[in-house]
């Protein structure tokens, strides 16, 4: 029996589904068997980041309404043959499932796999409550931004009035920079807000920019700073002990590696 | 922020602007009940304390909020009540 996890955040925006694919791959790489559940229903986009949308024949709303099996539904990543993607329906309503049918779904897939990565819609409405039903476990991300880590503890209040208890953070998009010169909170000025256990910091950083361009998750290559972060996460999910980045440290060697050959 | 270096060395890092505005806010948010509970809470609480003590009405602070539980690290809610006393009631003195 895998575990079912839910990545949410209450604010859009934040890195969800970039975060999604990512731990995806980063627990596929680990040897396990995935799969990644896009429930934004009407906003289907874990496809594109995955750079699958071209594969996509049926969606999660055909799978519940019975129009196919699960497997057919199921679309297999382009480099790792142990992760598969469940992908939203594009032309559907956020209401199109049921809590009950998503639970269902949750329970199957969770059968058939080791973990079930859930991307979450943003908001707290049905999209959110079909996302977290099936969930054993909640991971939340958020930005070092005001409004990012207000939606967060609003979120934490709902998983936890749900039955989620001791969701994981993850502080996404960090500027190093901006945080040494107090302009950015850090992460302890957010953990002392919001009060739950940290997971993993993510830096902001344009690889992921370029990487989605591409649809190849930052992790693939794994040079960036990012794409340490994402691996480093997917092996605490595992159950692996390995220490917080140093933001600060590598930051600045890479920074001056770039001045170095680039002159920025 | 650079006007604010023009009116002399009161600059505050923005951050802690941030985590002072937020603070104040999730009170609220977390409160989750509304003005008119908190103030049935404080009218109680007013009432019973004032019957050993006077105090200062006016400067009574109540508020629902967050923190760690200090036995396990679950984050708890609780009630942080600032009652400042003006004075112990007579015939409650030793």
């Amino acid at each position: 029996m895998g575990e079912v996890i839910v990545i949410t955040s209450g604010k859009g925006g934040v890195g969800k589904t970039t975060t999604t694919s990512n731990i995806g791959i980063g627990l596929a790489m680990l040897g396990k068997s995935v799969a990644i559940v896009d429930a934004d229903i009407g906003l289907r986009n874990l496809d594109v980041v995955m750079g699958l949308e071209n594969r996509i024949v049926y969606d999660i709303v055909d799978v519940v309404d019975g129009n196919c099996r699960i497997k057919q539904a199921l679309i297999k990543d382009k480099k790792f043959d142990n992760l598969f993607l469940l992908p939203a329906a594009q032309t559907k309503d956020k209401d199109a499932i049921e809590p009950e049918q998503m639970k269902a779904l949750s329970k199957e897939l969770s059968e058939m796999f080791d973990y079930v990565i859930i991307d979450c819609p943003a908001g707290i409405e049905q999209g959110f409550k079909n996302a977290i039903i099936g969930a054993d476990r909640a991971i939340v991300v958020t930005t070092p931004e005001i409004s990012a880590v207000r939606d967060a503890d609003r979120i934490i209040g709902l998983l936890e009035a749900n039955g989620l208890n001791n969701p994981k953070l993850i502080i996404n998009r960090i500027k190093q920079d901006m945080v040494n010169r107090g302009d950015m909170m850090n992460i302890d000025d957010i953990l002392d807000i919001l009060a739950i256990d940290l997971i993993g910091i993510v830096p902001d950083d344009e690889a992921i920019v370029i990487s989605t361009n591409k649809g190849e998750p930052v992790i693939i290559e794994g040079k960036s700073m990012s794409g340490q972060a994402y691996s480093n996460i997917s092996k605490r999910i595992a159950g692996e002990d390995i220490p917080l980045l140093n933001l600060d440290v590598e930051e600045s060697l890479i920074t001056r590696i770039r001045k170095m050959f680039f002159g920025k | 922020m650079d006007f604010l270096k023009l009116f002399g060395k009161s600059e505050k890092k923005s951050k802690n602007v941030a985590k002072d505005r937020l603070k104040l806010v999730l009170i609220n948010d977390r409160s989750n009940v509304s003005p008119r509970f908190l103030e049935m809470v404080k009218g109680d609480i007013i009432k019973a304390i004032s019957e050993y003590m006077v105090i200062d009405e006016e400067a009574l602070d109540i508020k629902l909020t967050k923190t760690r539980s200090s036995s396990d690290d679950t984050s708890i809610s609780v009630l942080v009540a600032n009652i400042p006393i003006k004075k112990i009631k007579e015939n409650y003195r030793d």
